[in-house]
Order: structure tokens, then C-alpha cells, then sequence
């Protein structure tokens, strides 16, 4: 009865997975891979390299440059991602006039694709003739170079990705909320416990297990958001906002001949470290006790 | 993305699919052909002209099909910015390809290196060779064989406001010195900033590198030379003319900005391409068009120097159609059809004939292009040859946001290109 599952998971999975591990061993790139266009049949001519791949990517500067930024990147968003979600879950778990347009309106940025949302953005953040400047104007502020400083680069990422992100928060933070019994409250009320007693002694304990996926999931897509980096700045100014992803796409789409191994190698330094980070999150979750 | 592990696993799935179903369709009955004599079928073109002047080349295409009725003629646009990407991925894929493409001059030794492109000697497509310019001649070429046919063949030139620069009593500038010191004068007197300085794209970054007297690599002695002096100077004056606001600058979407700024007369200068004319001339700073004036782009300290640039055709190797792809090829690269794109949208022929017609000798900014074009510097024609703008670009950036120095920048350019042409000193 399984037998669909493990033959679906071999083929969108593992192939790929294993296919990925494989060239990264090599020396693949365009022009040595086989391929078939018209007439012309180009033979293989990779070889296997073992590890030198891997060799020069830890030995070389931008690997550990782009994870450092890649960390706090992934840090910045997930934990304004997770605060601003929860705020806002809170507020609208309360029964008040037109929540269902709250509601709507908060998870309008879910629905857009996202690389309209990012475009739009860019739009946005145009130094000399976006909307945010403009306003800036308006009150008499100089402009800000949005996405033409490295600083200021980083700080508009990290706002797009969070603006993408919190109606998933909103939307799983909203649905623990609304699984903790009123009794709770109403009994804590009673107690003479504080909003904010209230808060961190019962909404923070019953959102743990919703908390604990949600962020290790947001985590896990935060380190791989390849498209509001690369729609938005290419990576740039320079490489200032290129993450991990956005650089081993660079690596196999930009250059040419596209260089498939090293590309498949930083993938494949990509996976181990996610897969670190989780072991690592759930080993912690489960000496709180909780069972995931 | 949000929609996360679902949303990937039907994509996934979906892409399987449509893997499999094209894999299945192989076989196609295209073979369009010219076997009673006729050509048949249909030809998939790819251009690459931008907004103001896709509606001219989709008409000209589609002009193919009035000589040849039982062709059909897809013309599907390409940004620029995405063709080089898309269809790598297409031939790579063997799925999706175009048959016909219009190339940039550094694109078409790459695709040939990976076996892309039909090579064109013999064929229809290439009629009579005799009558291109030979520096259009000289990117179509790799190892010993043709191509693609060219089209169109351009250069920068310093786009300036003549109005803007009557007003400052400054003359057009000769060299980036000279333009350093007018800008105050302009911006006193005009409240308008001298000039826009793509910082956003790395071809730009070469008059000022060949104004130093400098190159990115010297590809007949296999030599890396931007990180020579040449290449710290032309960093420095990047970053000079950003710093002092004689020029304004972006790391993203040049290629509107400058032309808004230009347009709306916030800047008096720009330095870009024919391929602009139609576009700046619908400004409202040009609603008189004899105030565009187009100038040699300033000099650096050493020289004075722009890029050869243009576009060419390329068949793709795999086409079911070769044929009809040749003769395509051929109607699109003919002198007939430079002569009106030449009218339509001032871009410059790469047929000698052409430049003999009246109406196209007249034309003002051929007139100004074309001396341009014959001093501008061919660019090493070599696989690498796109590769090589990537470094540029991160590296500008970087000077201009103050990221890194021009020295750290020119040496850092210097070791991305060892990297990526292995057997240069």
C-alpha cells in the first residue's frame, strides 16, 4: 500500500536529492554535461572530483561572508515575522465590528503571487521615482537610496519578506489562539491575573506546540527565500544582500559556462545546514517536553 | 513560497508532467523544410528590442510572411534582461527553444561554445557576407566558423540636453574631467544634475575603463587587465563623479531611471545607445527633437573609448525548421529591412549598402553614430566574453555604494576573472 508513496517520494525527491549529491562530486558544468540539440549529439566529459569542490567552497571567503549574512537575515525575519504575527493574532482574536475584513485584508498578501508583490515593492523603493520617497518628499525628508545602499538594502528585504510572511503567522498563530478554552481566561480573570499575567501564563503555554512548527517552517523558507532578494536587488548593491541560495544561483545561471558542481555543492551545504538547525530546534523542544 | 511544502510538491509534480508529455512529443512533424520547393511551417523568433521599438521589429517579422505564405512567423518579445537566461535554459532543455533569435554580440560565441547554434556558412542565411561591416563581422565568428548574421550594430554615445547646456554656458564636455567641472555650473544655473551614471549595469562601466586606456582581459595574449591601473582609475572616476553630484547613480533599474531623468530633464546628460533615441526623444524635455544632441562619450585621462556593441542573428541548432529559419535569418539581416528599421527607429545598420541610401546617410543620429561605431572598441569575442560584465557590476556597486575601494574593487575583478578563464595570466 506504500509502495506509491516511496515510488512518488524516489522520484520528486530522491532522484534529484541523490542526482545533486553526485554532481557536486564532479566537474559538471554547460559545456561538459551531455546534450542532444538538433543533430548534434555532445558526449559527457565530466569527471568525478571527490571533494575539491567542497574544499574550495569552505576554504573561500564568500561562503562564510554570505552565511554570516544569510544567519541574520534569517534571524531578523523569523523573529519580526513571529512578533508582528502574534501581536496582530491576538487582536483580532476578539470578537469586533467587520473582523472578517481584518481578516481578508491581513491575508491579502497571501494571495497575491509573489512575484507580484516583490515587483510592486521595487517599485516602491525606487530611489527617484518611487511612491516611499515621494512621500519622504512631502515631509521634507532627503530621499533614502532603498536598494542603492548596502544598509539600507538589507533593512528593505527584511521588510518585504516580512510583510510576505506575517499573514502565515497571523493565519497559524490565529487558529492556536482560538483552540485555548475561554475557561482559561475566564477562570485566570477571576484569580485577579493581569492582561499581560494572562498573556504569558496561558496564550504563550497554549501556543507552544503551533509555535514551535511555525518558526522552525518559517525558518527553514526564510534561509532559502530566493525570490525577494534575487526580484528585488539581484543580490545587490555588490553582493550585500545575496544570501546563500541567491549565490549558488548565481554560481549555476550567471556565469558561463554554467557551473552545475560547485552550484550542487553549495546546495548540498545548504541542506546540511537546515538539516542541523532542525535536529538541533527539535533536540531543545523535546527537553521542554514537547512532543513533535 | 508561503503556501510552502504543498504548493512546491504540485509544482513539482506538474513540472514532471509536462517534462514527460514534451519528452513524449518529440518527433514533431516539423520538418517545414523547403522540399516542394516552398518553405513551410513555422518560425519562433525571439526579440530582444525594447518597448519602444518591439512593435516596429514584430512587424517587420512579421513582414517575412508576405514572401512566404505557408510560413507562419511566432514573434514572442524577450526582455533583454532575461533572454540570455531563458534560452540557455530552453537549449539546454531541448524544449521550447526558438528557432531564430536576435543575440547580443557577446552571446553568440558563448551559445556556440556550448553547441547552441547552427553554424551559418553555406546556408541561405548568410547571403553576401561582402557587403557587412567587418566589426560587425567580428563578433558573428567562433573558432573559424559563422554564427549568426548581423543586425544591428551600436555604441554609446553621450546623450545631452542642448537646451539644459545653452542655459549653463557650458560646452558639450569632451572628457569626464571637463563634465566634473560643468556640473556645478549646470546645477547652479539649470538646478538640473549633470549627468546619470549607470551604476546598475557593467557595460556602462567601459568608457570609462577604455578612457584610462585600460581592458577587461587582452584575449589574444590570455592576459587579465582590469586590475592594472587602468582599472583603480576608471573605479575612481565612478566613484568621483558620484561623490561630488556631478552624477547621480542606482544599483537597480538603470536602464528607467536614466532614461526618466533624462526625458523629464532632470539630468543634462546620459551616456546610452542608439537603441534609446525613439525613447528619450518622447520626453517631454524633447518635445522639440532637435534638442537631443548626441556627442563621443567623454574621455578619461589617456583616451577616449566606448563599447561595440549591436545585435545579431542566431539559428538554434535544434530547430525542426532550418529552412525557413535560414531565409528568416536572411529577410531580417537584408538590407531592405536595416533601411527601415533604420527609419523607424534610428538604429544602425550593419550593411555598408544601407549606409548609401540617402534617407539613412541623412538621418542625424546615424550621422553622428556612425563614425562612433567605426572608433568604438570591439570587446574580446571570446565564450566568456557575457561572463566577464558579472564581477564588473558586483564590484561597481560596491565602489559606489562605498562598500569596497577602486584598488580592492579592480583586484577583486581581477581574481573573479582568473577564476572563470582558467588559462589567463
Amino acid at each position: 500500500m506504500v509502495a506509491p508513496v516511496v515510488l512518488v517520494i524516489g522520484v520528486i525527491i530522491g532522484y534529484p536529492l541523490v542526482r545533486g549529491v553526485f554532481l557536486s562530486l564532479t566537474d559538471a558544468n554547460e559545456a561538459n554535461v551531455e546534450r542532444n540539440i538538433g543533430v548534434n549529439h555532445l558526449p559527457a566529459t565530466y569527471k568525478f572530483t571527490g571533494l575539491d569542490n567542497y574544499r574550495a567552497v569552505l576554504s573561500d571567503g564568500v561562503f562564510w561572508d554570505r552565511l554570516g549574512w544569510t544567519v541574520l537575515w534569517t534571524v531578523g525575519c523569523v523573529s519580526l515575522t513571529f512578533l508582528t504575527g502574534l501581536a496582530l493574532a491576538n487582536m483580532l482574536n476578539r470578537t469586533l465590528r467587520g473582523r472578517t475584513f481584518y481578516r481578508l485584508a491581513l491575508i491579502l498578501p497571501w494571495a497575491i503571487p509573489a512575484f507580484i508583490s516583490v515587483f510592486t515593492w521595487r517599485m516602491l523603493y525606487n530611489e527617484k521615482n518611487g511612491i516611499l520617497n515621494k512621500l519622504l518628499a512631502g515631509g521634507g525628508i532627503d530621499a533614502v537610496p532603498w536598494l542603492n545602499d548596502p544598509t539600507w538594502a538589507k533593512l528593505s528585504v527584511i521588510a518585504v519578506n516580512v510583510w510576505l510572511g506575517v499573514p502565515f503567522m497571523l493565519v497559524a498563530l490565529l487558529g492556536g489562539l482560538q483552540s485555548i478554552p475561554g475557561e482559561l481566561y475566564e477562570a485566570a480573570e477571576m484569580d485577579g491575573a493581569s492582561a499581560w499575567q494572562r498573556f504569558r501564563h496561558i496564550t504563550v503555554p497554549g501556543l507552544r506546540s503551533v509555535s514551535s512548527t511555525v518558526i522552525l517552517l518559517s525558518t527553514i523558507w526564510t534561509f532559502n527565500m530566493f525570490p525577494v532578494i534575487f526580484l528585488l536587488t539581484r543580490g545587490g548593491p555588490g553582493d550585500a544582500t545575496e544570501i546563500l541560495v541567491t549565490y549558488a544561483y548565481r554560481l549555476s545561471f550567471i556565469d558561463s559556462p554554467r557551473n552545475f558542481s560547485e552550484s550542487a555543492a553549495w546546495g548540498v551545504l545548504i541542506l546540511v545546514l537546515l538539516s542541523v538547525v532542525a535536529v538541533v530546534y527539535r533536540r531543545a523542544l523535546r527537553k521542554q517536553g514537547e512532543v513533535w | 513560497m508561503r503556501r510552502g511544502i504543498r504548493g512546491a510538491t504540485a509544482t513539482a509534480l506538474v513540472a514532471g508532467l509536462a517534462l514527460a508529455a514534451t519528452a513524449c512529443g518529440g518527433g514533431d512533424s516539423g520538418d517545414g523544410g523547403n522540399s516542394g520547393g516552398e518553405l513551410s511551417g513555422t518560425v519562433t523568433f525571439w526579440d530582444t528590442s525594447n518597448d519602444a521599438e518591439k512593435a516596429t521589429y514584430r512587424k517587420l517579422a512579421e513582414g517575412f510572411q508576405k514572401q512566404h505564405p505557408k510560413v507562419r512567423v511566432k514573434y514572442v518579445n524577450v526582455p533583454f534582461g532575461d533572454a540570455n537566461a531563458k534560452f540557455k535554459n530552453a537549449a539546454g532543455g531541448n524544449s521550447g527553444a526558438p528557432d531564430v533569435m536576435r543575440t547580443e554580440v557577446a552571446w553568440v560565441a558563448d551559445f556556440a561554445n556550448l553547441g547552441y547554434l547552427a553554424p551559418l556558412d553555406g546556408t541561405p542565411a548568410l547571403d553576401t557576407t561582402d557587403d557587412y561591416l567587418p566589426q560587425a563581422v567580428g563578433s558573428t565568428k567562433f573558432k573559424g566558423k559563422t554564427y549568426a548574421a548581423p543586425q544591428v550594430i551600436d555604441t554609446l554615445g553621450l546623450f545631452y540636453n542642448k537646451k539644459l547646456l545653452k542655459d549653463a554656458g557650458v560646452e558639450v564636455p569632451k572628457t569626464f574631467e571637463e563634465l566634473s567641472k560643468a556640473a556645478k555650473k549646470i546645477k547652479a544655473k539649470t538646478g538640473a544634475t549633470a549627468l546619470y551614471l549607470r551604476g546598475d549595469d557593467p557595460y556602462w562601466f567601459l568608457p570609462y575603463l577604455y578612457g584610462e586606456g585600460g581592458d577587461m582581459v587582452n584575449a589574444r595574449d590570455k592576459v587579465v587587465e582590469i586590475d592594472d591601473g587602468a582599472g583603480v582609475k576608471a573605479f575612481k572616476t565612478i566613484k568621483d563623479l558620484v561623490d561630488s553630484k556631478a552624477a547621480v547613480t542606482d544599483a537597480t533599474d538603470g536602464q528607467e531611471n536614466q532614461l526618466k531623468a533624462l526625458k523629464d530633464g532632470d539630468v543634462a546628460m546620459a551616456v546610452d545607445g542608439p537603441w534609446d533615441i525613439e525613447g528619450a526623444r518622447a520626453g517631454k524635455a524633447f518635445k522639440d527633437k532637435k534638442n537631443l544632441g548626441v556627442a563621443p562619450v567623454p574621455g578619461g585621462s589617456s583616451a577616449q573609448g566606448s563599447p561595440q556593441g549591436g545585435w545579431n542573428l542566431s539559428v538554434y541548432a535544434g530547430s525542426k525548421n532550418l529552412q525557413a529559419s535560414y531565409a528568416f535569418v536572411k529577410y531580417m539581416s537584408s538590407a531592405k529591412v536595416q533601411q527601415e528599421t533604420n527609419e523607424k527607429l534610428s538604429l544602425l545598420p550593419t550593411r555598408k549598402s544601407v549606409y548609401d541610401v540617402p534617407a539613412v546617410k541623412n538621418n542625424e543620429m546615424v550621422k553622428f553614430f556612425k563614425p562612433a561605431v567605426d572608433g568604438a572598441v570591439q570587446r574580446p569575442w571570446i565564450a566568456e566574453g557575457n561572463s566577464l560584465f558579472e564581477p564588473v557590476k558586483v564590484q561597481m556597486n560596491k565602489v559606489l555604494t562605498g562598500a569596497a575601494t577602486p584598488e580592492q574593487a579592480a583586484e577583486a575583478t581581477g581574481n573573479a576573472y582568473r577564476k572563470l578563464l582558467k588559462d589567463y595570466k
